[in-house]
């Protein structure tokens, strides 16, 4: 009669302590639902994988190399550190760190630079991710000369050798993603998972506008909360706009325009500055953008997706 | 005759995974690794060559294990040892240095004796290997 063996699935997790990376996740991400979801999936199937494992049923890794498309400035690289965690909490890789790199940091300026540039980089990174932000740039048909395709080359077989010890994720804007797959059919069927992050909404990015402003220490009064979601609307229609970091730029400059207040308003009546003034963003300092005249925010000094 | 140097030289070689906790090791104090390499046999009459560049800011030993593999391939015959670096300001030294591959057969040393003025007698070793050219030795 056969032995039957049961393996719980709850301890796995358990001891992994994943669930606890998931809540944070739903937690500290807002909106994100399809991303969350798959996100559910992928550790589900680590999970069951594991236990199959430990079962004997299974003996090779399975492929964890992942594709994170969508606009600028929608939660990609966050949720790469997240991944990183899961992955790390459920013994797929073994340190858990992630390396962010992008076209640069892998492809060299000349003949037999670019080799030991992206060695270099895949050492950094193994036992960890390696997060590769517009990985799209890597490939240039346009010049048959360009270092890209050796880096390429590197990539792919190291992520298909060394599966064990690290895992890539490729992300960037969609269509240009799908292009790059095309062209390059070895990185298509070398990625298992592929996930999708939707922009954000209005309400989403205003939700996200408190909770950042919460976490400098600052607070909206109800009348810049009302601005805050016109600018949003408004900035939104613009072109550029770069979701959640578009946001954080704004919300820079509104600080800047609230320690201005502060510091006009000091040297004029010279009276004491409370501790609430300090905290509060008020509907001028929001106002205030050349969004609402009509005009564009300055172009955000870290986003390098701009032409 | 066995050469030794370096840490572990009178132990059994190391294995792999012996190897890869020794990085664990280093990489857990912070230290750099790097590979080098050399086909003479006294450790004091050269410096060994370089295999690529020290490894800074690795957090696993499977990078290292990798520049490991490669110069074996390439000097399956040759010594190479394995060094980690500290580079904290002030100490700026290896801190540990071990052999990871030695020649199959290695020939040793023979006594010689010069016979000088004054009926002084002076004794010198000499590596039978190095009758050899560089590269041709093991």
């Amino acid at each position: 009669m056969d032995k039957v063996t049961t393996v719980d699935l709850r301890a796995i997790l358990r001891e992994a302590n994943v669930q606890e990376v998931l809540d944070q996740l739903d937690r500290e991400l807002i909106g994100l639902a399809p991303v969350k979801r798959r996100i559910r999936e992928i550790a589900a199937l680590l999970v069951v994988s594991r236990a199959r494992k430990q079962m004997g049923l299974e003996s090779v890794t399975p492929t964890l190399h992942m594709s994170f498309t969508g606009n600028p400035g929608t939660g990609k690289t966050t949720v790469a550190l997240r991944m990183a965690e899961i992955l790390h909490r459920l013994g797929y890789v073994r340190k858990g760190h992630l390396v962010a790199v992008t076209r640069d940091d892998l492809v060299g300026q000349y003949i037999g630079h670019t080799a030991p540039k992206t060695k270099d980089v895949l050492k950094r990174a193994m036992g960890g991710v390696l997060f590769i932000d517009e990985a799209y740039y890597l490939y240039r048909p346009e010049n048959e000369r360009d270092y890209g395709q050796e880096a390429i080359e590197i990539l792919l077989q190291v992520m298909e050798n060394q599966r064990d010890d690290l895992v890539v994720i490729l992300a960037g804007y969609k269509d240009r993603m799908a292009t790059f797959f095309a062209s390059n059919p070895g990185f298509k069927s070398r990625i298992a998972h592929h996930v999708d992050f939707p922009d954000y909404t209005g309400d989403e990015l205003s939700q996200i506008a408190q909770k950042m402003v919460g976490e400098m220490n600052y607070e909206f009064d109800p009348a810049a909360l009302t601005a805050m979601r016109e600018y949003i609307d408004l900035r939104a229609s613009q072109p550029h706009f770069a979701n959640a970091r578009s946001i954080r730029n704004a919300l820079d400059r509104a600080r800047m325009r609230q320690a201005n207040r502060l510091f006009d308003a000091a040297l004029n009546h010279d009276a004491g500055t409370t501790s609430s003034a300090l905290t509060s963003i008020t509907a001028a300092d929001i106002r205030a953008s050349r969004v609402f005249q009509g005009g564009e925010d300055p172009p955000a000094a870290d986003d390098k997706r701009q032409p | 005759m066995r050469v030794t140097q370096g840490t572990f030289s009178f132990l059994p070689d190391l294995s792999d995974d012996e190897i890869r906790a020794q990085i664990d090791y280093a990489h857990s104090n912070g230290w750099a690794c790097s590979v080098e390499f050399t086909d003479d046999p006294h450790p004091r009459n050269v410096y060994w060559e370089m295999w690529e560049l020290p490894m800074f800011g690795l957090k696993d030993a499977a990078g290292v294990m990798m520049e490991v593999a490669a110069c074996r391939k390439a000097y399956p015959t040759h010594y190479i040892k394995l060094n980690a670096f500290d580079s904290t300001r002030g100490v700026e030294s290896m801190c540990m240095s071990f052999m990871i591959n030695r020649p199959p057969e290695e020939s040793g040393f023979g006594l010689v004796r010069q016979e000088c003025s004054g009926r002084v007698i002076r004794y010198t070793t000499h590596p039978y290997s190095t009758d050899k050219p560089p590269g041709k030795r093991y």
